[in-house]
């Protein structure tokens, strides 16, 4: 009886296969070591969102139809996060990273994955608490323009700001949350002046690599959509991008136990993704 | 990779259910469970160590690519979606379905599509209709499927809304849940 069923399964999983390997060689955007449950999940919602019953006929569009394309590109790379997600992260950073990096002449800092932003004006807000946001320089990449447009833009939903203007307290934010942005209307516009250090650019984890040395590089739930082999590709891009005693941070859920960079850092604390760089 | 995977969503009133479900397995049940309960994002609850308490078998919440054990319970954990991906664990920051993230259907439907007819899935209390179309993906795949008697549930809407989508192989009152598992557990690994 679940024949049928099976037969859709596999004949998906194939045209699946297909659909990520001709986009790799047609547009280079290489998803092909993705997680599959995840990127197979999305894929469908975007075929349905598109009225296009099968994978097939998914593929000839994206492929001929740069508009779809970009649809699909903004599909793979929307992540619904906060601002100050894992406030204890943030309170740790302040509390164990800040003094590292005040002790640099400048710092050097790559949110890699950045999607929307928010965790772009997190970090600036909170640098320029602590007065190091002057000497330090952010790289905020994405691999859709589409993204990295929103984030530079800087615009988020009004309704948020309840969920981020705690998260900002339990983070050790001693100011009003309000005072870093400006509501209008149903959305809110964060100030210009936390942009002046970062630099919006595109960079594709799976292809790409190293473009500087930093000081500090986090990179939180974005290594979750790849598979072991191309986490363990960005693991080594990452450290190889990292200086010796440089700070590493990952999602909560996040682990360096199954990566082969797992003995190169040493634990900032006990229960945040938090890491130095000490081989 | 664990042969079968029991798979259990549920919302209001799940911990009570969760409680009495976990304590029901006998110790030497040997398929993994991975459970959604839907909870809020903010504050860390404690949830896994309370649950662990009433739970002849170790329960926690996964990391990404974690592989999974058998005989061991995994709770997704708080804002983030849970898939199966092969023999381990994949989380993802996507956007809420039906306001959930955590998502039961998420989950059921990935569980159904790595393990086909090897899945049991298990709907109890909640009210709302997370589940309903995850159960009926499992159901399709030729997996077991299982829904709280809405009549005794906590809360009735989720287990109805599972029985609106699709007609399950069982429909048991919560005592009698652990009972069945325990059973298709033991007919599976013989």
């Amino acid at each position: 009886m679940s024949a049928p069923v099976t037969k859709t399964l596999v004949l998906e999983d194939i045209e699946i296969e297909l659909l990520l390997e001709g986009l790799y060689r047609v547009h280079g955007f290489d998803f092909r070591d993705y997680s599959r449950a995840s990127i197979k999940r999305r894929i469908l919602e975007l075929m349905r969102a598109e009225q296009i019953d099968t994978v097939s006929a998914f593929q000839a569009r994206v492929l001929h139809d740069a508009a779809c394309l970009d649809r699909f590109l903004l599909g793979l790379s929307v992540h619904a996060t906060s601002m100050f997600r894992d406030p204890s992260f943030y309170s740790t950073f302040r509390r164990k990273v800040v003094p590292l990096l005040k002790t640099y002449p400048t710092v050097q800092i790559w949110i890699a994955g950045c999607s929307t932003g928010e965790e772009v004006y997190s970090l600036a807000i909170l640098l320029q608490e602590e007065r190091l946001y002057e000497k330090c320089r952010i790289y905020a990449t994405d691999i859709s323009q589409a993204v990295l447009r929103k984030a530079r833009d800087g615009i988020f939903p009004l309704a948020a700001m309840r969920e981020y203007t705690s998260n900002y307290h339990r983070a050790g934010g001693a100011h009003e949350f309000s005072d870093y942005y400006t509501a209008s209307y149903d959305n809110v516009i964060f100030h210009s002046a936390l942009r002046n250090n970062v630099v919006f650019s595109e960079h594709n984890l799976a292809t790409d690599g190293s473009f500087n040395e930093f000081q500090v590089i986090l990179c939180r739930n974005v290594m979750i959509y790849f598979n072991k082999d191309l986490q363990a590709r960005v693991h080594n891009l990452l450290y190889d991008s990292l200086s010796m005693f440089g700070v590493f941070g990952l999602g909560n859920k996040e682990s360096l136990k199954f990566t082969p960079r797992a003995d190169f850092y040493q634990h900032l604390n006990d229960n945040d993704k938090l890491y130095r760089k000490v081989m | 990779m664990a042969d079968e995977i029991v798979v259990v969503g549920t919302s209001r009133g799940g911990l009570k259910a969760l409680q009495a479900l976990l304590s029901g397995l006998e110790t030497g049940f040997t398929l993994p469970m991975v459970i959604v309960q839907h909870r809020g994002k903010d504050l860390e609850t404690g949830l896994c160590e309370y649950l662990s308490r009433s739970s002849n078998l170790p329960v926690a919440e996964p990391e990404d690519k974690e592989p999974i054990l058998p005989g061991h319970v995994y709770l997704a954990p708080r804002d983030y979606h849970l898939l199966i991906e092969g023999a381990s664990f994949a989380l993802s920051t996507e956007p809420p379905v039906g306001f959930a993230r955590p998502s039961i259907d998420v989950l059921f439907e990935s569980a159904a599509d790595g393990y086909g007819e090897r899945t049991i899935g298990v709907i109890l209390t909640g009210t709302n209709r997370d589940g309903a179309q995850g159960l009926a993906t499992i159901k399709a795949h030729g997996g077991v499927t299982v829904v709280e008697d809405p009549a005794t549930a906590a809360h009735r809407e989720m287990p109805d809304a599972a029985l609106a989508r699709s007609t399950p192989d069982w429909v048991l009152p919560l005592h009698e849940i652990a009972i069945r598992l325990n059973k298709l557990g033991n007919a599976l690994t013989v």
